[in-house]
């Protein structure tokens, strides 16, 4: 099933078309209504007159998400504010977080997208989703209800966690789409199994499964366990939320929504755009987007996208999973963390550099972070209660600054191995 | 009487403890009284040194966290009650004890008993002023 017909197969000519006249408008926008553009723009000695065809892409200069923190809150806002009827922002960024603001415009684009997206799943009006992503700030709630009710399903909002509800009412309300991380997913087919369901008897037929990597291997498991056909979902909060892209049947890259989102691949060292099949970083601009527009916005994610047809009948350019990042960012349950985020906060607690290591591992499908702090002299007790409090307080301050539930781990000093002097921060022990 | 402290941070490794007094041994340092408090991942090493300065210096030296502080030495008869006594005096005057560990003098007749307060000071003073005998440092060897 195809949501969209017209526009997810447009030939390559008209593709161009297309590409080109949104394009020379979206330059035009950003250099009048957004200062941040017009300075690069102008201090690039770009004339946008001559910015024509998409190929002219190339001329434009790149944004990044430390553009957009400078920018925070609303410096990148193309409209005035009294246009903007919603702003999302990213779960766990360096400080400031980053701001998607969405015009009446961007969420009837968000639900078009979205709903291009459950539809490659198999999604129709007579659906019933069961929509377990996060509502609130986070993108991927919101993303996917809008998508839903523009294709007229069925959605229930029961958001993240409290699994044996989740269980409950996927069994009574007979969902038949679930939308999730796909580490929650194997995390429902964990309970219920605990719980003696029988996925086969459950009437889930397919799951849009993203915020994280996964794996093939990962699929195989979660469609074994949940009965179910286990589909990939790409988006990020700066170019509108989940919705940029999504797989079809056939499982072979996701289908980027390429008539809004326009895709590149650079080498991220020099800049330099990639041809396509070749490995670098992801680079999106937002042709349609009203609200917060993005010139070439560097992604971070490390893929590749996939020359020729689909056997799905879209010609929407499609993309490989993410292979990994230009940065440290780690994904936990869905939550983008950056280590330099536990350091400030571990800074603030003792007051000196801190000497810890972050350890990532997947335990029972589920991420888990743990932290090993060094003990200092600032932090020694001679009170067990007082090492306990020391720990409770770390658990407490990463909790609140990221929302999620950490281990901590306080240990000897110099026992975090260094090399040529700085400690080895990560150790991603997941085997996704 | 109040006496130094020093509490050494020792991860649940085999081997810890017996390193830290091989170090205290190897630079004739002595133990006089001695207490592990733990958990399922490190434990606090708490001893009475008859010299702290060197202790303190000679551990760090090893990278060990040492923290000194002030706890107070109690002189209790060896006999039933003998503690008890003591304790009842602090609970009267609505003194709390972090923590406690005991350790025997020559002669066997009686237990010293070293106890931590959040005030070391208004703990002497209450346990002098019900008369008992409030172990100093200069006899315990503990300078």
């Amino acid at each position: 099933m195809i949501w969209n017909r017209e526009r997810e197969t447009l030939t390559d000519r008209k593709k161009k078309i297309i590409h080109g006249e949104l394009l020379k408008n979206l330059v035009k926008r950003v250099y009048d209504s957004i200062p941040f553009y017009k300075e690069k723009i102008d201090a690039a000695r770009i004339n946008l007159d001559g910015i024509t065809s998409i190929t002219d892409i190339a001329k434009l200069p790149f944004t990044t998400k430390e553009n957009l923190i400078d920018n925070y809150p609303f410096g990148m806002f193309a409209v005035p504010m009294s246009t903007i009827v919603e702003i999302h922002t990213s779960s766990g960024t360096t400080g400031k977080p980053v701001i998607g603001g969405y015009t009446s415009g961007d969420i009837d684009m968000w639900g078009e997208v979205m709903a291009r997206c459950l539809t490659a799943s198999g999604t129709a009006e007579n659906d019933i989703i069961q929509n377990a992503y996060g509502y609130g700030l986070f993108t991927g709630g919101l993303g996917v209800h809008y998508g839903a009710r523009r294709i007229g399903a069925n959605v229930i909002p029961i958001s993240g966690g409290n699994t044996k509800r989740q269980i409950m009412i996927m069994q009574d309300f007979k969902s038949t789409i679930i939308t999730c991380t796909p580490s929650y997913s194997l995390y429902l087919a964990e309970v219920g199994g605990e719980l003696g369901v029988d996925f086969k008897k459950v009437s889930l037929k397919a799951g849009n499964f993203g915020a994280e990597p996964w794996s093939d291997n990962m699929r195989k498991e979660i469609e074994t366990r949940l009965n179910l056909m286990a589909l990939d979902i790409y988006g990020l909060t700066e170019i509108i939320g989940p919705g940029v892209a999504n797989e079809c049947r056939y499982k072979n890259g996701v289908h980027i929504c390429d008539d809004h989102f326009y895709p590149e691949i650079i080498n991220p060292e020099t800049g330099e755009v990639l041809p396509p099949g070749e490995v670098g970083e992801l680079v999106i601009t937002t042709l349609t987007r009203e609200a917060t527009p993005l010139l070439r916005y560097r992604t971070r994610d490390i893929t590749a996208l996939i020359p020729g047809e689909c056997k799905c009948g879209r010609t929407s350019v499609r993309m490989k999973r993410i292979m990994g990042r230009t940065d440290d960012m780690l994904i936990i349950r869905g939550v983008n963390v950056f280590p330099s985020q536990i350091e400030e906060i571990l800074f603030h607690i003792e007051g000196l550099e801190p000497h810890y290591q972050i350890i990532v591992d997947r335990v029972g499908n589920l991420d888990e972070l743990s932290i090993q702090v060094e003990m200092n002299e600032r932090l020694i007790s001679d009170s067990i209660k007082g090492l306990e409090a020391t720990e409770n307080k770390i658990v407490a301050e990463i909790e609140s600054v990221l929302g999620i539930k950490v281990g901590v781990k306080l240990v000897e000093p110099k026992t975090i191995v260094r090399s040529e002097g700085k400690a080895k921060r990560v150790i991603d022990k997941r085997q996704i | 009487m109040k006496t130094k402290q020093i509490s050494v941070f020792v991860e649940n490794r085999v081997g810890r403890i017996m390193e830290i007094t091989e170090i205290l041994g190897d630079n004739k340092i002595n133990i006089r009284a001695l207490s592990l408090a733990d958990t399922s991942d490190f434990g606090i090493l708490r001893m009475i040194v008859d010299d702290i300065g060197k202790a303190v210096k000679v551990l760090k030296e090893k990278d060990f966290i040492v923290k000194e502080n002030y706890v107070v030495a109690v002189e209790v008869p060896d006999k039933p009650g003998g503690l008890a006594a003591v304790l009842k005096v602090l609970g009267k005057k609505n003194i709390n004890v972090e923590y406690i560990y005991a350790f025997f003098e020559q002669p066997q007749d009686k237990a010293l008993i070293i106890f931590r307060f959040e005030n070391p000071d208004e703990a002497i003073s209450a346990l002098m002023e019900s008369g008992l005998n409030v172990s100093g440092e200069e006899k315990r060897g503990v300078h």
